[in-house]
């Protein structure tokens, strides 16, 4: 948790993103011939247009297939101009947005799960901004994990919330870290959000006058403080998963750029540095290294998206993080009896000693990392 | 910890009236200042004297020994151990020539690397900044290797013999937290953010490769600031700066200071023009102290607290008369006379972390002494202090380490630790 991040205004400045305003309306606007027809099916997704003028943009979409499907204008980097959810099968919408010149795709995602179906749309006109296809694939790849682990926490997270709405606390204990992998490995992009994290992440010494407590540290200390569920808490838990599916659905717009990744990335390790080394993360479950797993794995995601263009500019650099990765995550085993398990030892039987280790293991990966963006923009 | 001979500093400004007063005017390491007091005052000459502590200036870091030892002692000390955290012996030579780098500039008072802004945007600058636009401010820094160091890096015959693990003392009660570290980089200068500056930098260029296991902070007025003041005082009260052995005296610091040729076999070679550090971290039982009478304080030293006078003599820097003190009197136990002639160099700064959990000061001595052999020196003087000395009621040793403090860098080409890792030392 923290409580401010500049990760989306510090990226947008060296992003040099095509700007864009995007607007999605509810428009029987006269497309006219300027629009693009867009056939979504099981499939298939089918559009009348590969090369479009700047400025509006119009799409007619109509869904043929069985399932009802989403369908997004997308940068290359996988950042959504504008999406429409939710269209049933065999209705029609118009979706509208405002689009500089550039490489774009259409995406329909039957079912609205997964990659979906893309075609490519070039928007001329203007000068478009200069754009590395491999950066812009680092980045969406990065999306999509994002977009992946906030998908595969929402069961998790429901799954903590029925517990503690059945009074179940052991359940309720054992569902909690879990409940939290998806979100430690993603941390600056819903922090990025800036509405969520305080409702979802704050600890005790976090909150700000008149705010009130909710989320994940509200509960772990009903459950390991105060031993007790009471009333509030199921309302809680319900809120929990409310405001984790508001995050699940933006993802997709995040801001994300190879900057912003490899900045992440840092602060992921600076979550590490501040908050579980000192076990002031989670303070009763002292479920600590699972968080911290969790953080730095998603370090490691970034890194390893961003190490080929990376890897090009500064060898020794790439060589360096390598190297501290392998070591952290050595060290960090040592503290599970099954590598595939997330099941660490408690944070309150580590010892000082061991705390300095880690310490140690983090800031040996941390110094390097926090130049891994510069290497990315070089 | 113990009485130096008094000594001839050189220099027609004859500063050998304050120069040379030990704790309690006689004895104890407590004393950093001598040493500095007299080189600050030989320079200056004159009527009018500029203390050479106030001019900001840089201190050499290029020399036969390394700067920080015989250098007029600073104002404030930040002092760390670090522990080896790489097996890869490249890259830890990679490093140390980093650092040295980085400490020729840092004591030139430039930045470190590319300087602290102007650099990339995306990327933390190489320098922290904080001490930018402050002077010099005779900012030494000493390097070391302590005996765990030379488990590493297949060096275990190079470790001198003179480097040896301190015994335990009698009422030795060693935090391990403070004790020990495979090396240690002794950071002095006039401005406390000058100190912490480059400790600061050499630990972040030191990450992976290196991390601190502990580190110091240290102040303590030297008399190398105001050469017509007093002798400055301990934090017990008692005068402070003994008869230490003087950065101009050549001799001495030959025979009681740098290693030499003749000490050590050929595997150890590398630490001619070295020396040995002996750092013990000091905590005074400030409270206890404070309510102690005046009589028994002096008793302790060995001194009165006013003057600074030897028991039995009129003024600070009379000549002790031994027997006139207690048989347990620290300044008498100390005395080179009751060892032997033992001598060391002291450089030793006063320290106050705040208060501890029971509402007492945290403060004492960080005891740092420089010395041709431990074995020698510091051992022995301990030894018979930690027996005997009627202060032990008052101190307790907390903190411990010693490490082998290698010579000088010679010029831009040569690095920290060249003659203990390359062959031809």
């Amino acid at each position: 948790m923290r409580a401010v991040r500049l990760i989306v205004t510090a990226a947008a400045a060296v992003a040099a993103l095509t700007a864009v305003t995007a607007c999605t309306a509810k428009s029987d606007a006269k497309g006219g011939d300027d629009a693009i027809r867009v056939t979504a099916a099981d499939t298939s997704c089918d559009t009348s247009a590969k090369t479009v003028p700047a400025g509006q943009v119009t799409l007619k979409i109509e869904n043929k297939g069985s399932r009802a499907t989403e369908v997004e204008i997308v940068f290359p980097d996988g950042r959504i101009v504008s999406e429409k959810e939710n269209i049933g099968s065999g209705t029609k919408y118009t979706l509208t947005a405002e689009v500089k010149a550039g490489a774009y795709e259409i995406a329909c995602r039957p079912g609205m799960k997964g990659h979906g179906v893309r075609q490519k749309l070039t928007v001329t006109g203007g000068k478009a901004a200069k754009r590395d296809p491999q950066l812009d694939r680092a980045v969406a790849e990065y999306r999509q994990y994002a977009q992946d682990q906030a998908d595969d926490t929402i069961p998790l997270v429901e799954k903590f919330a029925d517990a503690i709405k059945a009074g179940d606390l052991d359940a309720a204990k054992k569902a909690y870290a879990p409940s939290r992998l998806g979100w430690e490995r993603t941390e600056p992009i819903a922090e990025s959000f800036g509405d969520i994290d305080p409702k979802t992440d704050t600890r005790a010494d976090g909150l700000e006058q008149g705010q009130k407590w909710t989320g994940w540290h509200r509960l772990e200390k009903s459950l390991w403080a105060d031993k007790k569920i009471t009333a509030t808490d199921k309302q809680l838990a319900d809120e929990l998963v409310t405001d984790l599916k508001d995050w699940q659905l933006r993802v997709g717009k995040a801001e994300i750029t190879p900057t912003s990744m490899a900045n992440g990335a840092k602060e992921l390790l600076d979550e590490v540095a501040t908050g579980k080394v000192t076990g002031e993360e989670d303070r009763y479950s002292h479920t600590d290294l699972s968080d911290f797993k969790g953080n730095v794995e998603g370090a490691q995601k970034a890194y390893e998206l961003l190490k080929p263009v990376a890897a090009k500019n500064d060898p020794a650099l790439t060589g360096e993080l390598d190297k501290q990765f392998a070591a952290l995550d050595t060290l960090l085993d040592k503290y599970r009896t099954d590598k595939n398990s997330y099941d660490f030892v408690s944070y309150d039987k580590v010892t000082k000693d061991q705390r300095k280790e880690l310490s140690d293991a983090v800031n040996a990966l941390a110094e390097p990392l926090s130049k891994l963006a510069a290497a990315v923009v070089k | 910890m113990t009485e130096n001979q008094s000594t001839a500093p050189q220099g027609d400004s004859a500063p050998s009236r304050r120069a040379l007063i030990g704790w309690g005017g006689a004895g104890l390491a407590f004393g950093a200042v001598a040493a500095g007091g007299a080189m600050a005052a030989a320079r200056s000459g004159g009527d009018d004297p500029v203390p050479a502590a106030e001019s900001g200036g840089a201190v050499p870091f290029h020399g036969t020994h390394q700067a920080g030892v015989a250098t007029p002692v600073q104002d404030r000390l930040h002092f760390a151990a670090f522990d080896v955290k790489t097996d890869d012996r490249a890259e830890f030579v990679r490093m140390l020539k980093d650092w040295t780098d980085a400490a020729r500039r840092m004591t030139a008072g430039d930045t470190v690397g590319d300087g602290a802004y102007g650099g990339v945007a995306e990327a933390p600058p190489d320098d922290t900044g904080e001490a930018l636009g402050l002077k010099p401010s005779r900012l030494t820094l000493t390097i070391g290797f302590g005996p765990s160091f030379f488990e590493h890096f297949g060096l275990a015959d190079r470790r001198p013999e003179a480097l040896v693990d301190l015994p335990r003392f009698p009422g030795d009660n060693l935090d391990r937290g403070r004790t020990g570290g495979d090396l240690c980089v002794q950071a002095c200068a006039d401005d406390p953010q000058v100190a912490v500056h480059a400790i600061r930098n050499l630990a972040r260029i030191g990450f992976g490769k290196v991390a601190i296991r502990w580190s110091q902070l240290g102040f303590g007025k030297t008399s190398s600031t105001t050469p017509d003041a007093q002798t400055p005082r301990n934090l017990m009260g008692f005068k402070d700066g003994t008869r230490n052995i003087a950065g101009t005296e050549t001799g001495r610091l030959d025979r009681f200071v740098w290693a030499a040729d003749s000490d050590h076999g050929p595997k150890s070679a590398w630490m001619t023009a070295g020396s040995y550090l002996v750092a013990r971290r000091i905590r005074m039982n400030i409270e206890t102290w404070d309510r102690t009478s005046l009589q028994e304080q002096e008793d302790v030293f060995g001194r009165s607290k006013g003057e600074g006078a030897p028991a039995g003599r009129a003024k600070e820097h009379d000549a002790p008369f031994l027997k006139a003190m207690k048989p347990d009197a620290h300044v008498r136990l100390a005395h080179p006379d009751s060892n032997d002639g033992v001598t060391i160099l002291r450089r030793g700064y006063s320290f106050t972390d705040g208060t501890d959990g029971l509402g007492r000061l945290e403060a004492g001595l960080f005891f740092l002494a420089y010395q041709r052999d431990p074995r020698k020196g510091f051992i022995p003087l301990q030894r018979r202090l930690s027996a005997t000395d009627a202060l032990n009621e008052y101190i307790q040793h907390v903190g411990s380490a010693v490490f082998a403090v290698p010579p000088g860098v010679r010029d831009k080409g040569d690095w920290w630790g060249r003659t203990l890792f390359s062959e031809e030392a």
